[in-house]
C-alpha cells in the first residue's frame, strides 16, 4: 500500500512488506460466504456497470464488480486483489446475496452432453 | 447477461464454461513455465489460507498461527471463445497438500503429468494420484537441455503406466509444443470418456 503524495523514501512500508489490512479485516472477521461455494473456476459476471457507496461494501467488493465487468473466475478474481481465495469467497457471497454479480458453477467432464466442447477446445488450441 | 439452467433449447445462446486442466510433475520440472508458454497472460498466482487438517477450505481465512497454512498456485486462462474458458492449474508441487489437489483435481478434465528423465520418480506420487482418481492424464517428458534422451518406450515402462497412457516428448518453454501436449490430453480425455460411457 502506497501513501499517496509523499515522497517514497518517506512511505513507512511498501508494497513488498505485504497487505496493510489483515485478510480477515476485509471480511470483517467471517470466515465464510453468506452464501454460495465458489469453485476455483466458477464464472463471475457483475449485473451492474458500478456499484456507488452502498452500506456494508468495502473498497473489495467495488473493485470486484469493476473487475467482473468481463467474466473472472474467482481464482483470477483472487490473483488480481491479491487477496486469498478464502477471503474472495466471502466478499462474493456477499456481492450475490446482493445480486450484483451472477455465478456461474464450472461444468465437469461427467456434465458435459456430448465431446464438443472437448472439440471446441482442441479446435481453439490449434488455432492459437 | 442471464444464466439459465443447462437444459436449455437447441439454438439458444450458448452458456458460459469453464474446464480446467492440470499441470502436475515435481518441484522445478516446468509446470509454471508450460502454464505461461501457452496462457494469454502471464501466469498469475492464487494462494489458499488453509487449517493443517484440511477441514473446510476457507476455514480461518487470513489468520495467521500455526494452525494454518498458505498454498500458492499457479495458473494461466486461454479463451477458447465468447463462451468458452480453458484454466491451467500449477498443482502445489508438496506431497503435504493432497488436499489442495483435491479441490483442483474436482471437475478437472485432465491433468498433463510433466516429467523430467534425470528424477523420474518425482513424477511418481502425481502419477499414482490420478490412476487413483480416475483422472484421464499424459506424461510429457519435459526435454531439458544436456539431459539424456529417453525413448518414449523406456519411458513408458519405467514408470509402469497403463499402455493406453500417451506419454510424449515436450519443450515446456515452447508454445507450439505445450499446445501439442494440451491437444493430446484433450484426445485422451474425450476417448476415456467415450470408454466409460459404452461400458456403462
Amino acid at each position: 500500500m502506497t501513501v499517496q503524495g509523499e515522497p517514497a523514501e518517506h512511505q513507512w512500508v511498501d508494497d513488498h512488506a505485504g497487505p496493510v489490512v489483515r485478510p480477515y479485516a476485509v471480511t470483517r472477521g467471517r470466515a465464510r460466504p453468506v452464501t454460495g461455494t465458489f469453485d476455483l473456476i466458477s464464472l463471475v459476471t457483475a449485473t451492474r456497470a458500478d456499484v456507488g457507496a452502498e452500506i456494508g461494501l468495502g473498497p473489495e467488493h467495488v473493485a470486484i464488480v469493476g473487475l467482473c465487468q468481463r467474466m473472472q473466475s474467482v481464482a483470477e478474481i483472487a490473483a488480481h486483489l491479491d487477496l486469498p481465495v478464502g477471503t474472495i469467497r466471502v466478499l462474493l457471497g456477499d456481492l450475490v446475496a446482493r445480486n450484483l454479480v451472477q455465478v456461474r458453477e464450472p461444468r465437469t467432464s461427467a456434465g458435459l452432453p456430448d465431446n464438443s466442447v472437448f472439440e471446441a477446445v482442441i479446435n481453439g488450441l490449434r488455432a492459437l | 447477461m442471464d444464466y439459465g439452467p443447462s437444459e436449455r433449447p437447441a439454438g439458444a445462446t450458448p452458456l458460459p464454461t469453464a474446464i480446467k486442466i492440470l499441470v502436475a510433475g515435481g518441484f522445478g520440472v516446468g509446470k509454471t513455465t508450460m502454464v505461461g508458454a501457452v496462457s494469454e497472460t502471464r501466469p498469475l498466482r492464487t494462494e489458499e489460507v488453509l487449517t493443517e487438517s484440511g477441514v473446510g477450505i476457507d476455514d480461518l481465512s487470513g489468520v495467521e498461527g500455526k494452525s494454518t497454512t498458505t498454498v500458492a498456485m499457479d495458473f494461466g486462462r486461454i479463451t477458447i471463445s465468447d463462451d468458452l474458458v480453458l484454466y491451467l492449474f500449477g498443482t502445489p508441487g508438496q506431497d503435504r497438500f493432497w488436499f489442495v489437489w483435491d479441490e483442483l483435481a474436482l471437475g478437472a478434465i485432465g491433468a498433463v503429468v510433466l516429467a523430467d528423465t534425470r528424477r523420474l520418480a518425482d513424477c511418481f506420487p502425481s502419477i499414482d494420484y490420478f490412476e487413483g482418481r480416475g483422472t484421464p492424464f499424459v506424461v510429457a517428458v519435459n526435454c531439458f537441455e544436456g539431459a539424456k534422451q529417453y525413448r518414449l518406450d523406456e519411458v513408458q515402462a519405467a514408470l509402469n503406466l497403463d499402455p493406453g497412457v500417451p506419454v510424449l516428448l515436450c519443450d515446456a518453454r515452447r508454445r507450439e509444443s505445450s499446445k501439442e501436449v494440451l491437444i493430446t490430453l484433450l484426445e485422451h480425455a474425450m476417448k476415456t470418456r467415450d470408454a466409460r460411457r459404452a461400458m456403462d
